[in-house]
């Protein structure tokens, strides 16, 4: 028995003096991720997980943070609100975490507002809706573009091509009702008037009842608002009703496997979406082609997968991150200073932060894209 | 075109589209259907076969680049195979099946064959190719896609199969029997350990056929076992749980409800109007609409 204890207690010795070796010249930065690598949002979370490891490996390569590696400690929230609460309170009281990136979902983005106030760490949600910012909260930041701008953007280049009165058709999940909300919103203030309003259910194979009554109520160009696959059916649908009129898609087609899906019928649609998803095609000079062209390259090589927007939002929220790293060091409450004023150019737009914008993007973080031979370009004026 | 005519084109495309839904509705519930009758429990991973039916024939077809009707047939006999060994592993050798139990081991296997479904192709959506092209075909100024009308036909063939298999081969009779009275069948000679195992692989094998055959439409992903089986549930449960024709005409009358909800009333309310059945159904008929309520009540479950 002491033999035991002697031996565990000389290996707990060689175990901190190893670790302390291994740590000798500088304290490393500990940042904390929280994503939804499993469960039904893990389509967000996983290239997220990746960007982040990824880009961790290429700062530590290259020597680290000004000497300092930079640790992560990434938590799986499984897209559930309680699993992201307790993801946040160990990073907080457990591994002292200086800032948090994710989480991946809205919901569970929002939840964990309290949380960022009271334990006084910022946090980069990587999802998309505007309440996470509005209002205002001082620990909390958001890299994922709004979708009202999604909408504007649209809405914009009808006014451009005259047109006035339109059919909706949208999801019934939580990303199609907001997008079907903004839409109708909105419609005034772009003198836009929906004349049929109709929505499917992520399961549903025919959606050509709802494109007849939009034909019916003669729309001039129509809107497919949904992230999920059955959106592709839109387009082969219209095709087969000879609906012959333009089809603005929103930027939850932004999936180029929903292009193949829909085959010829999307040839020719356009949708908002970020650039990320057609570097090829993006101007040399615009001040994202860099950024976007080497996240891309690097991804794609690493990980042997599609980039996507979602992915790219990890992407922002932690070299923003590390540039607060870089400026200020690890002390959260200058971090959180330092990012109400950041400048950044990302993967998502060219962001501006400001102490009453924690967003820093507007519509132009989205450009129109379309569909040409079953991949995405940037749409001609 | 006048009023009445544009009028009639308009139902007949609603109709359509009700058929198509509702073939799958009715493919699904016959599975469930298949395996309540030898067990007296709902499978809970019926949804899971049709998923790996329509995930292996997207591999087949636009990886292996097999034809149509050769992957066809190994996607059935691959998720029968599935179906077999589930019953064999899981099934078969619970000491005392009572419903219950039963019915938590199916769901076991559906969330085990989900994660291996993630695993091997991934947590993207699929697409495979309309089986015979996309171009629509018109009929009376309607228009209908012809993997619309594989998708009827299979379903015909489908229900066509069963009712000569059932009914005029001997496996089919003694299957029949078991679902009737298993001690009865025991006693007459019928060994109810098989027939349960090929009650599996016939529900296994169904739920293969409506996972193709609805893919080319839809795209599959790993995730869409439990929507595709609620509905199909429902229509079982409407038809009369064990009547597999009577969840063929409830499963018809869910997509087609459905579509006229869609395009009379709007399309909101449209998936309000099969729950809308299934309650008005399950006040009035709890043995749903072509089950036997004497049948009923000497059921477990």
């Amino acid at each position: 028995m002491r033999r035991i204890i002697l031996m565990a207690t000389a290996g707990i010795f060689v175990l901190m003096v190893s670790s302390l070796a291994f740590a000798a010249d500088k304290e490393p930065y500990k940042v904390g991720c929280v994503f939804a690598v499993t469960g039904k949002a893990s389509w967000l979370g996983e290239p997220q997980k990746n960007t982040a490891e990824m880009i961790a490996k290429q700062i530590n390569d290259a020597g680290g943070i000004d000497g300092h590696m930079l640790e992560l400690y990434i938590e799986d929230t499984q897209g559930e609100n309680n699993r992201a609460k307790q993801a946040v309170k160990k990073l907080v009281h457990s591994h002292d975490v200086v800032a948090i990136i994710g989480p991946s979902r809205s919901g569970t983005s929002k939840i964990l507002i309290p949380d960022m106030q009271r334990a006084k760490i910022p946090m980069i949600s990587c999802a998309a809706a505007e309440s996470i910012v509005n209002p205002v909260n001082p620990w909390v930041f958001k890299v994922a573009p709004n979708d009202s701008d999604a909408v504007r953007k649209i809405y914009e280049h009808m006014n451009k091509k005259g047109i006035e009165k339109i059919g909706i058709i949208t999801g019934t999940t939580g990303f199609g009702n907001a997008g079907r909300n903004q839409l109708k919103e909105l419609a005034g203030e772009y003198k836009i008037n929906i004349a049929a309003d109709e929505t499917y259910a992520p399961g549903d194979t025919d959606m050509t009842a709802q494109l007849v009554n939009i034909k019916n109520a003669g729309a001039q160009a129509l809107i497919n608002w949904s992230i999920v696959p059955a959106q592709s059916i839109v387009p082969q649908n219209m095709k087969q009703l000879k609906l012959d009129i333009p089809l603005y898609q929103s930027h939850g087609f932004a999936n180029v496997k929903y292009a193949e899906a829909a085959g010829e019928a999307a040839e020719g649609l356009i949708f908002p979406a970020s650039r990320i998803m057609a570097v090829d095609t993006l101007s040399e000079d615009h001040p994202q082609y860099n950024v976007v062209k080497e996240y891309k390259d690097n991804y794609e090589k690493k990980y042997n997968d599609h980039v996507s927007t979602f992915g790219g939002h990890a992407y922002d929220s932690l070299h923003l991150v590390v540039n607060a790293l870089k400026a200020v060091g690890p002390d959260p409450e200058k971090i959180r200073e330092y990012l109400e004023t950041a400048n950044f150019v990302g993967t998502a737009g060219v962001f501006k932060f400001t102490p009453e914008d924690h967003c820093g993007l507007d519509k132009e973080a989205f450009a129109l894209l379309t569909v040409k031979d079953g991949k995405f370009v940037v749409l001609g004026e | 075109m006048d009023q009445v005519g544009s009028g009639f084109s308009d139902f007949l495309q609603f109709l359509f589209m009700g058929l198509q839904r509702g073939s799958i509705y009715a493919l699904v519930g016959m599975g469930y259907n298949i395996i309540y009758n030898s067990t007296g429990v709902i499978n809970f991973a019926q949804g899971e076969f049709v998923v790996f039916g329509g995930l292996m024939m997207v591999t087949l077809t636009m990886t292996a680049n097999l034809s149509i009707p050769l992957a066809f047939l190994l996607t059935v006999l691959f998720v029968t195979l599935i179906g077999v060994l589930m019953e064999r592993f899981t099934i078969k050798p619970v000491k005392n099946p009572n419903v219950l139990r039963l019915i938590i081991i199916t769901i076991a296997v559906s969330i085990l064959l989900k994660g291996m479904a993630m695993c091997f192709w991934g947590k993207g959506s699929h697409y495979m190719r309309h089986f015979t092209g996309s171009d629509p075909i018109e009929v009376f100024g309607a228009t209908l896609l012809p993997q619309t009308l594989w998708i009827i036909g299979i379903l015909a063939v489908v229900v066509i199969g069963f009712v000569l298999f059932f009914n005029h081969t001997m496996i089919g009779k003694s299957m029949r029997a078991c679902a009737i009275n298993r001690d009865a069948a025991r006693l007459a000679g019928i060994n109810d350990r098989n027939m349960v195992m090929l009650s599996f692989a016939l529900s296994a094998g169904i739920g293969a056929i409506a996972g193709i055959i609805i893919t080319p439409i839809i795209q599959m992903d790993y995730t869409r076992g439990a929507l595709l089986g609620l509905k199909g549930f429902g229509a079982a449960v409407v038809g009369g749980l064990g009547n597999s024709f009577g969840a063929v005409a409830a499963g018809m009358l869910f997509g087609i409800m459905e579509a006229m909800a869609a395009g009379y009333i709007s399309s909101h309310y449209m998936d309000a109007v099969a729950l809308l059945i299934l309650l008005i159904v399950l006040f009035i008929r709890p043995s749903g609409l072509f089950g036997s309520a004497d049948a009923a009540r000497l059921r477990e479950f």
